[in-house]
């Protein structure tokens, strides 16, 4: 599903991911645990071809981006805007229906189903900022959801999110997964990632361990990834180049 | 009591001509500035209608009042002015704002300087105030155009608009529409401003364009009643600014400003939508 040959990518002269290599396997569930500036945001980033690589490549086997659907942290999001959250569920059919098409029944009843799925029935109306954090989330899952993606990115979903709302918005991943969609998941509550995600992907700039997360997330690894410094000054940063393969 | 409200524009046509053009402004200013004010980029607004200065003034050096040339020079000098404070806060450690901030006090001193220089005062209060009721042909085409290229972008740029504004990293995630739409959006700030200065002058135009956004705030919720509350305020602004200006001898552009001016203090005492009381019944 994903590769990285050698990735490096970098802001100027600073290496936020570092010759790596590591691959994931289609309808993986893994999370991506580092410190912060680790680069698993902005791993995250170049994925969706936002990042281009300095050295190295990604090969995606999904084509072209249309296969990813991507879950901003909750702080990158303006919830004092005037939109409903059917409106905003609605964004997520972009792909479907662009700058220019209209909205259908068909598309209102899948807008009404993937809120029930993330239990926001009856929520479709209500403003943004009348909404409380897990709501909120509970609302950008939908849209997720209406993506119908191959490949899910999520940056930090469950920070700042109650138990309640956690548990169920996992249970709503647990199910994409049944589905055979791969999940690729930043995250920093180790609890969590133990119980929940098979596989985990242990990232400071270099990438320190991958595989199940009881063997990635054993103390000796956590010790390197704490005394490791990031990010990596890297002096012969290239211009980043479009090497990410879609094939 | 209707006729004072009709007569003069019933009897004059300059004031037909000054009602047609505020509504034109209105139809075009309000709307980007709601869209300015959500985007938190109000004062950005402010800054550029300082900017578009001085080259409405070298287009007036080099031809007079021509609103051609005085409209390609603000259009000139505006995009320069956001291009140049957007390169140097990239490529240097300055923020954007104070770049900005930097790079409108010079254009806007350099504009004071250039019509001081070849002009007379007169002409300096005619670019700072405008002249509403001197609409010429050529003023209200330009209005026209701008006002119909503004609706014509916002319809086919509104959803990229809007979510752009609310989760700008999620658009950049399913479309290349982004820098398009944000882009789009900045010259439609410029060439209303532009076209804004003709009739109320630089240092008022900008007020029509936020004012109307920031009072519909604190009265409707959903952005599209939002959008219509702000043009109706604009034009009802105007046509106060107006009336006044033609029975009381008032000036027309600060008196447009002013009447929304109060009009915002109101909102932000009596607001339905967080204004000050409403805030304060809510916690009892």
């Amino acid at each position: 599903m994903l590769k990285f040959n050698n990735l490096t990518l970098g802001y100027e002269n600073l290496a936020a991911v570092y010759q790596l290599n590591a691959s994931i396997e289609s309808g993986e569930f893994i999370a991506l645990v580092g410190p912060n500036g680790g680069g698993k945001s902005t791993l995250l980033k170049a994925i969706m071809g936002e990042v281009l690589p300095s050295e190295g490549s990604i090969n995606l086997s999904v084509s072209a981006r249309k296969g990813i659907a991507y879950l901003p942290q909750l702080s990158k999001i303006d919830r004092s805007f005037p939109m409903s959250v059917e409106q905003l569920v609605s964004s997520g059919l972009w792909r479907q229906v662009g700058l220019f098409k209209g909205i259908g029944c068909c598309h209102k009843t899948r807008i009404h189903e993937v809120l029930f799925e993330v239990g926001m029935s009856g929520f479709a109306n209500r403003m943004l900022d009348t909404l409380s954090g897990g709501q909120f989330q509970r609302v950008l899952f939908a849209r997720m959801l209406l993506q119908n993606a191959q490949l899910l990115l999520l940056d930090e979903p469950f920070a700042g999110v109650d138990e309640k709302t956690t548990d169920d918005l996992l249970l709503v991943l647990k199910k994409c997964h049944e589905r055979d969609t791969t999940i690729i998941a930043v995250m920093h509550d180790l609890d969590l990632v133990r119980e929940h995600f098979p596989s985990t992907m242990l990232l400071s700039n270099k990438l320190i361990a991958k595989g199940a997360s009881r063997d990635v997330l054993r103390q000796e690894n956590l010790t390197i990834t704490r005394q490791s410094n990031p990010p990596i000054r890297y002096e012969s940063l290239c211009k980043p180049q479009r090497v990410t393969d879609y094939a | 009591m209707l006729e004072y409200l009709f007569n003069p524009f019933l009897e004059f046509e300059f004031m037909r001509r000054s009602l047609l053009g505020c509504l034109l402004l209105s139809i075009g200013a309000a709307p980007v500035g709601v869209f300015l004010m959500l985007r938190k980029m109000s004062l950005t607004g402010d800054a550029m209608a300082h900017a578009i200065l001085p080259g409405a003034a070298t287009g007036f050096l080099i031809a007079g009042f021509s609103v051609s040339a005085m409209t390609i020079g603000g259009l000139v000098a505006g995009c320069l002015i956001a291009l140049l404070s957007g390169i140097s806060a990239r490529k240097t450690s300055t923020s954007e704002d104070s770049s900005l901030a930097a790079f409108y006090l010079i254009s806007l001193s350099l504009g004071v300087m250039i019509i001081s220089l070849k002009g007379s005062n007169v002409d300096l209060l005619h670019f700072l105030f405008g002249s509403t009721l001197a609409l010429d042909n050529a003023a209200l085409t330009l209005l026209t155009s701008v006002s119909l290229i503004t609706l014509i972008s916002f319809t086919l740029l509104y959803r990229a608009l809007v979510l752009e504004c609310v989760d700008s990293e999620f658009l950049r995630s399913v479309s290349k529409v982004s820098p398009i739409a944000h882009y789009a959006f900045l010259v439609l700030v410029v060439l209303n401003l532009v076209s804004g200065f003709q009739a109320l002058g630089t240092l008022m135009s900008v007020g029509l364009m936020i004012l109307p956004g920031a009072i519909s705030r604190f009265w409707v919720r959903q952005l599209e009643p939002m959008i219509a509350l702000a043009c109706l305020l604009a034009f009802a602004a105007c046509v106060i600014g107006l009336l006044a200006s033609y029975y009381i001898r008032l000036p027309t552009s600060p008196t447009i400003i002013l009447s929304l001016g109060f009009a915002y203090l109101f909102s932000v005492v009596f607001g339905r939508n967080k204004g000050l009381l409403t805030q304060k019944t809510s916690f009892n």
